[in-house]
């Protein structure tokens, strides 16, 4: 393939991933680094750095939609951005140390469990829960608007969550996606943030969270300008596109079908990481 | 400004919230989508300075070399700017593109500073010395 073909087909598969990305609040990296390295047989790093500033790209670009709905919380982003950029700036030294077959199978199993994480319903939101004394003091607890105006909430097992979120951390820095399917773990399941407000918020971290290894990748030569360029250019004009057209979108059979591509992808690089092809 | 009459109360829906916040997080989206629309404009210019030279030899990731040193310190993109290469423009845009979200952090300390919020000051100086370190501990500066 020449340079013009690669980048060409790579921008529109990028531009495709960022679409349902973020059509279906699963995020276009997780994708991107298997189809990288299975269909483009680009090396696992390359993939990864591409995919880890393209990440960047969707957080920063969707950040000023996000924010203008008013259900983000800087205070539990900021208090849990120490704990991911800590975990993604360990995750990023760590990837350059373990062999690229260690990757893959890290990967495989991520893909896997975030193709489960989105065929299960998310726990309902949280009425009337007791502040927590941490949370309290902490200043995380606030309010939304919701349909039948403000409604607040009470966090819950800030430990539990803090702990998670710098796992979360790591294998962004690890793998170079934005993970949120363990974010929602962390903001949902353990400390019982409601919906709107974790969604929101977790995407303003995505961003903060890639910086932290972005750095460590771009010093080491994982990022390749001439694979990079597409990648962004074509995740972040899909997930532009996507934020605008979610509204209107039947997101229900876009999921699963994306879920299945998530399985599928989860398992091949499985494969490929058992079988040292990679 | 002074006016005449009292103020008619704001018809903004959580006046009992600290909107402050919400203030200060929209002007940071202004800034995020400032800030990604021009790497992306940087990386654009750099991919067509990059394509009308390279467009026809061929692509091949297959084996990791790891980038040379002008793709991957600071000084390195810069002097690579300045010779006219296309990927050293892209790389800039992507620095742009790492910068947003640190620049983002560092606003949010004068928001909570304004706020009188010392712990959330403290918080995000955390957060900022990690982001800080990794752009110019890990060999990104030298």
């Amino acid at each position: 393939m020449t340079i013009l073909e690669f980048t060409a087909v790579v921008a529109i598969v990028s531009l495709v991933a960022g679409l349902l990305g973020s059509l279906t609040g699963l995020g276009g990296g997780v994708v991107l680094v298997p189809l990288l390295t299975i269909f483009f047989h680009v090396d696992i790093r390359y993939a990864i750095g591409a995919s880890l500033v393209s990440v960047i790209a969707t957080s920063s670009g969707a950040a000023a939609s996000y924010v203008k709905e008013g259900f983000s919380n800087i205070r539990i982003g900021m208090f849990l951005e120490i704990a991911t950029t800590f975990g993604a700036l360990m995750g990023a030294f760590l990837a350059t140390r373990i062999p690229t077959s260690a990757l893959a199978i890290i990967f495989g199993a991520v893909l896997i469990y975030s193709a489960y994480l989105s065929r299960k319903p998310r726990p309902l939101d949280q009425r009337n829960l007791p502040p927590d004394p941490l949370a309290t003091r902490l200043r995380m607890n606030g309010s939304f608007p919701d349909l039948e105006g403000p409604r607040s909430y009470n966090v819950q097992h800030v430990p539990t969550g803090f702990s998670l979120m710098f796992g979360a951390g790591a294998l962004s820095g690890l793998l170079g996606i934005g993970s949120g399917a363990v974010k929602v773990l962390a903001m949902d399941q353990a400390m019982r943030i409601p919906f709107k407000v974790s969604t929101t918020t977790s995407n303003f971290m995505i961003g903060v969270t890639a910086a932290a290894s972005a750095g460590v990748y771009l010093s080491r030569g994982y990022v390749d300008p001439g694979l990079a360029m597409p990648v962004m250019l074509g995740v972040l004009a899909g997930s532009l596109v996507g934020t605008r057209i979610l509204v209107k979108a039947e997101t229900k059979s876009l999921r699963l079908v994306f879920s299945v591509v998530i399985l599928v992808l989860g398992l091949q690089m499985l494969y490929k990481g058992f079988w040292g092809k990679i | 400004m002074p006016t005449a009459q009292a103020p008619a109360p704001q018809p903004r829906s959580l006046q009992a919230q600290p909107w402050d916040d919400h203030r200060i997080e929209v002007i940071l989206g202004n800034l995020l989508r400032s800030g990604v629309l021009l790497s992306a404009a940087v990386v654009l210019w750099g991919a067509c300075v990059y394509l009308s030279r390279h467009a026809h030899e061929s692509a091949d990731y297959r084996v990791f070399r790891g980038e040379p040193s002008e793709f991957r310190t600071i000084p390195g993109v810069i002097h690579s700017v300045f010779n006219g290469r296309g990927r050293g423009l892209i790389q800039l845009g992507l620095l742009l593109l790492i910068a947003t979200p640190i620049a983002r952090v560092a606003f949010s300390i004068v928001g909570f500073a304004i706020e009188r919020d010392r712990m959330y000051v403290a918080f995000t100086l955390i957060v900022l010395a990690i982001l800080l370190y990794s752009l110019l501990g890990s060999g990104l500066g030298v």
